[in-house]
């Protein structure tokens, strides 16, 4: 019982999920997402933030598609092509690293993907077999594969986990810079408060499991121009929500800075 | 250098048990190799050769299409898995010589009868080795191209295919030797041509000289196909493994 829809009018990501359970190796139905609704406003990044086990992974693969036994609906931005990042890169070991751009997104022009390559720092490494990237340039491919295909809608599953602190940011900086260059509709998911701060426009906080949406919060300044003071105070408003959800588990509050 | 090598003991070790033997029982080396040209120079030897590669690379092709398609299904579909095992437990356990015998009553003394058997002594194993590599596709890349909405060809072509070459190789390998093996089985007990029927009119004849001659060319041939096609094909699909061993060098 549950509709995916592709054509909703206004061109932005609609989650409502009533409910999506999983069942254990005994065979106990396990909770996952429960009254899980966020939205996404067109050419917005959004940020899922919240424990792990919160059903972030879970979230993703549903509105991807990839999983379609939940109670409740989605509605993709118009046209719903999706580009995703998953947590390991998932390239196909056994093809270069621009045949596996130009396999996923076989209509981009040659040029297209030259230029992806030539903006993520791959250019050099357009012939390498990924066995022989490291884990921060296979992401990379993995982010300029996701671009090729043009989506509609992004998907980043904790793109800088397991990268070092240098690496991370750079990556950060980059995922920035393409996300506000091609007002790309894009929703990330991470554990990471600062990180969600860092790339979002917009915050939805998660609950422990099963996973709803706490609050969502709007960052204000384009992420750009963003102080680190108010990154701070940011973060200072999302833990008081995090930790005010904690004490009393009752649902969903909307607030806005 | 050292195969080489192998191969001249081999020889010598032949070359001696002749000279300690009846040369009918075991004639020597010189005596079949003068065998084996007599037999080329007729055009005999490689009329017979050419029937028997015919015949095994059409048994071979008709059980590894069908095997890898039945594999790769059973592999994927438990509906299918346990509705055919029954089948291929029965097959794989059926005597490659029942096999023969009942193609050959109910089809007739036929080229038909005799490929269909060969292959069908073939199917169970290709069957087997591709189902499990049906049952390791990585379920990530799978989810990848669904969410990249590969194409049904792509999909086969860039991420089936690769994952399953080990085991086509695997399959090729075993069923090449295991192929032409059954053939001459065919060819002696219902085909009045090719290798295996040469050697059972040299085992009538009780001339080992010309079943020597027979069956040596054949080997050297099924070697030639595994050196210079299936080891270069393999070696071609597994190149991007080449790069992790790189790596780990430099590393």
């Amino acid at each position: 019982m549950n509709d995916t829809s592709r054509a909703g009018g206004a061109a932005s990501l609609d989650v409502s999920i009533a409910s999506k359970e999983y069942h254990s190796a005994s065979g106990r139905p396990l909770r996952a997402l429960e009254g899980l609704r966020l939205t996404l406003p067109a050419g917005q990044a959004g940020a899922v933030v919240g424990p792990s086990g919160c059903g972030k992974t879970t979230l993703l693969r549903l509105i991807a598609g990839l999983d379609k036994d939940y109670a409740g609906t989605i509605a993709l931005p118009e046209h719903g092509r999706l580009g995703m990042v998953f947590q390991e890169p998932r390239l196909l070991p056994w093809r270069s690293v621009v045949d596996n751009i130009r396999i996923a997104a076989p209509h981009a022009r040659d040029a297209d993907i030259a230029a992806l390559l030539d903006e993520l720092g791959l250019a050099e490494h357009a012939a390498h077999f990924p066995s022989e990237l490291s884990l921060g340039l296979a992401r990379r491919v993995a982010l300029a594969r996701a671009l090729a295909v043009k989506p509609d809608l992004l998907l980043l599953d904790e793109p800088l986990v397991s990268l070092d602190a240098a690496l991370a940011k750079e990556l950060r900086q980059m995922i920035a810079r393409l996300i506000d260059e091609r007002r790309i509709t894009t929703l990330i998911v991470t554990h990471d408060l600062r990180e969600a701060i860092a790339l979002g426009d917009r915050l939805f906080l998660l609950s422990a499991q099963p996973g709803h949406v706490i609050a969502t919060l709007d960052v204000p300044t384009p992420r750009q121009r963003l102080t680190s003071e108010a990154a701070k105070r940011l973060e200072a408003q999302a833990r008081d929500a995090l930790a005010a959800a904690r004490e009393s588990p009752q649902r969903e509050s909307k607030s806005d800075p | 250098m050292i195969r080489l090598f192998s191969l001249a003991a081999l020889l010598l070790l032949w070359q001696t048990g002749a000279y300690l033997s009846d040369p009918r029982r075991l004639p020597g080396p010189s005596a079949v190799f003068d065998k084996i040209y007599e037999e080329a120079v007729s055009g005999a030897l490689f009329s017979n050769l050419a029937i028997t590669l015919a015949r095994v690379v059409a048994a071979f092709a008709l059980a590894m299409s069908f095997g890898a398609a039945i594999g790769y299904l059973m592999g994927r579909d438990k509906l299918a898995d346990r509705l055919l095992d029954p089948w291929l437990v029965v097959l794989l356990n059926l005597p490659a010589l029942v096999v023969i015998v009942l193609a050959y009553v109910w089809a007739g003394l036929t080229e038909v009868a005799a490929i269909g058997a060969v292959a069908l002594n073939k199917l169970p194993n290709a069957i087997v080795v591709v189902r499990e590599g049906a049952r390791a596709l990585d379920q990530h890349l799978e989810d990848m191209a669904q969410v990249f909405r590969f194409s049904p060809a792509a999909r086969l072509k860039h991420l089936v295919l690769p994952q399953l070459a080990p085991y086509l190789a695997a399959a090729t390998r075993s069923g090449l030797s295991l192929v032409w093996k059954i053939v001459l089985v065919v060819e002696l007990l219902g085909r009045s041509n090719g290798v295996g029927f040469e050697i059972n009119m040299a085992f009538q004849l009780f001339d080992m000289k010309l079943l020597l001659a027979y069956a040596l060319p054949f080997v050297a041939l099924m070697l030639g196909v595994e050196t210079f096609l299936v080891q270069p094909l393999e070696r071609h699909v597994s190149r991007w493994r080449r790069g992790v061993s790189r790596r780990l060098d430099r590393v």
